[in-house]
């Protein structure tokens, strides 16, 4: 089953805590968070780092790479076929995400994919990722 | 910082509390009435169950189905009089939840008849929670998540480390179809086998129709009394013996884990205030919004290691009067009843029955004195809340 990417997901709506972050993607960019007092990544991205509480968090641009960690094709229902999956980004946070332009039949744990960022009607363009090779 | 737990200090629930009244609504579609109507009926039938009156009620427990402001609006509607009021929301664990709650209320003084009320019509009007303005709404809005596909990726997980097997989680559908034979308000009543599992259609990979609950207008009251009040009615005594909750997110995307629920630390919270150990539980309602839901509890409840819950669940060790650990002996959110996508008061309701010795003698646990009401609320494979209660009979 391919992606027949019928699918217009929502524009994202963006407060003033993660204004950068939609900035960037809008320029080609994943940017996840880093703290400078833990050394710890995350994402989502908050203003607070939610392992050691610290104010001191930084934009990091990640590569935009990863591995899925799980995914899930949903077969059924008006959007469907799409695939919801976990991505573990190479810089360490796994972030929720949609897998596209891919055949879903073939989608595996542990496969490589990059981030491939769809633009949205009203919105920031949202960052998906699609298989490395494909 | 080390905590000492405080049933060490003899802050406790255990015996301070009792399940007096256990209601559960007999409808399945409710076009013909509104949802704070189901709400009444539903706490009207656990106080006829009680024999206790509106006026003993002294607290109030709801969650989000409840329409309108929270607690305000249902008080005012049921024509309440109470001094305590708590509308914590965890999803369907609520109401599993909401019974320690209330036993922590009465120990405290705060009330000592407390009525807990869950309804709605999923199947009868618009349903759904929009993500709003949460925290991360933006980052998640638009990837489409739903349960199916939430707990379909911890299933693909579970599989991928473990193994697990579509034929394995199908056996958690077989026993709750075996129980919902004998349940003649169960939506679905046929025995289903492993290979009706495995032929319905795929919903979200690797989760098949039958591996999700059904959906059903409905509701369930409870009534959570103190000690002297519950010792003055005429019904068996089942009381609170202990009880976890736990809230658990991906937390920053950092060591995610989906094959580990909030589970792993509600029910080992349960046990020790408890004073008893898995083994020891002769029936256990385990929250079955989708078969993986079960398996990953069971295995966070300690029934068995993390990673053997295929191997539990199979060959009919769910099934009452076959296996090892009799479960959701009404058939469950699998095949009887899911009322508002919420399952939590279902799974104290079918416990008490079982204590009671009320349940379907078919299905019905001998000596059944010990029992386990645990659930999971919200989405396992992003944010969800976990609450495990043991009941006792005495
Ligand atoms: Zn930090």
């Amino acid at each position: 089953m391919t992606d027949s990417s019928s699918r217009k997901p929502p524009s994202p709506a963006p407060t003033p805590e993660n204004e950068p972050f939609w900035a960037a993607a809008a320029e080609g960019t994943l940017l996840i968070k880093r703290c400078r007092s833990c050394g710890n990544a995350h994402y989502y991205p908050r203003a607070i780092c939610p392992y050691c509480f610290s104010t001191d968090t930084a934009w990091q641009a990640s590569k935009g790479e990863g591995e899925i960690y799980s995914v899930s094709v949903m077969r059924r229902g008006a959007n469907a076929p799409y695939a919801l999956a976990y991505v573990t980004l190479d810089e360490g946070p796994s972030m929720l995400t949609n897998i596209t332009g891919c055949d879903f039949d073939a989608l595996r744990i542990g496969q490589r994919v990059a981030v491939r960022f769809l633009s949205t009607d009203a919105g920031p363009p949202l960052p998906m990722f699609a298989p490395i090779g494909d | 910082m080390q905590q000492v737990p405080l049933w060490k200090l003899g802050m406790t629930i255990r015996d301070r509390a009792y399940i007096a009244g256990a209601f559960e609504h007999p409808t399945r579609h409710a076009p013909d009435k509104s949802t704070p109507q189901l709400h009444a009926e539903c706490a009207a039938g656990a106080l006829a169950d009680s024999g206790l009156s509106l006026s003993d009620v002294d607290g109030y427990f709801c969650a989000g189905d409840a329409p309108g402001f929270g607690g305000m609006s249902m008080i005012d509607y049921l024509g309440l009089n109470v001094r305590h009021v708590d509308s914590t929301e965890t999803g369907g664990s609520s109401y599993i939840l909401h019974v320690s709650h209330a036993a922590q209320a009465i120990a405290a003084g705060k009330c000592s008849v407390a009525l807990i009320t869950l309804a709605g019509r999923p199947r009868s009007e618009p349903f759904g929670r929009t993500p709003g303005t949460a925290p991360e709404a933006p980052f998640e809005s638009w990837c489409g998540v739903t349960t199916h596909n939430s707990y379909g990726m911890c299933a693909a997980r579970h599989s991928h480390e473990y193994g697990t097997r579509p034929e394995q989680l199908a056996w958690i559908k077989v026993a709750a179809s075996t129980h919902a034979q004998h349940n003649p308000h169960a939506m679905l009543r046929d025995l289903v086998t492993v290979e009706d599992v495995l032929a319905s259609p795929m919903i979200s990979d690797p989760l098949r129709r039958l591996d999700c609950c059904v959906v059903s207008d409905g509701g369930g009251a409870l009534l959570v009394v103190a000690p002297e009040v519950a010792k003055s009615l005429d019904r068996p005594l089942v009381s609170v013996r202990g009880a976890g909750e736990a809230v658990k997110g991906p937390m920053g995307g950092r060591n995610l884990d989906l094959t580990t629920s909030a589970a792993a630390r509600s029910g080992p919270a349960a046990f020790e205030e408890a004073g008893v150990s898995p083994s020891d539980i002769k029936y256990a309602s385990i929250y079955d919004s989708f078969t993986i839901t079960v398996l990953i509890q069971l295995e966070d409840l300690g029934f068995c290691a993390k990673g053997e819950g295929g191997r539990f669940v199979a060959d009919g060790n769910l099934i009452s009067g076959a296996g090892r650990l009799p479960f959701n002996t009404d058939g469950g959110g699998l095949c009887n009843n899911h009322p508002t996508n919420r399952g939590g008061i279902t799974k104290v309701i079918e416990a008490v029955r079982q204590l009671r010795g009320e349940a379907h003698p078919a299905v019905q646990v001998a000596n059944c004195d010990l029992a386990l009401a645990t659930g999971i609320g919200g989405s396992l494979g992003t944010r969800h809340g976990a609450a495990t209660l043991i009941l006792e009979r005495q």
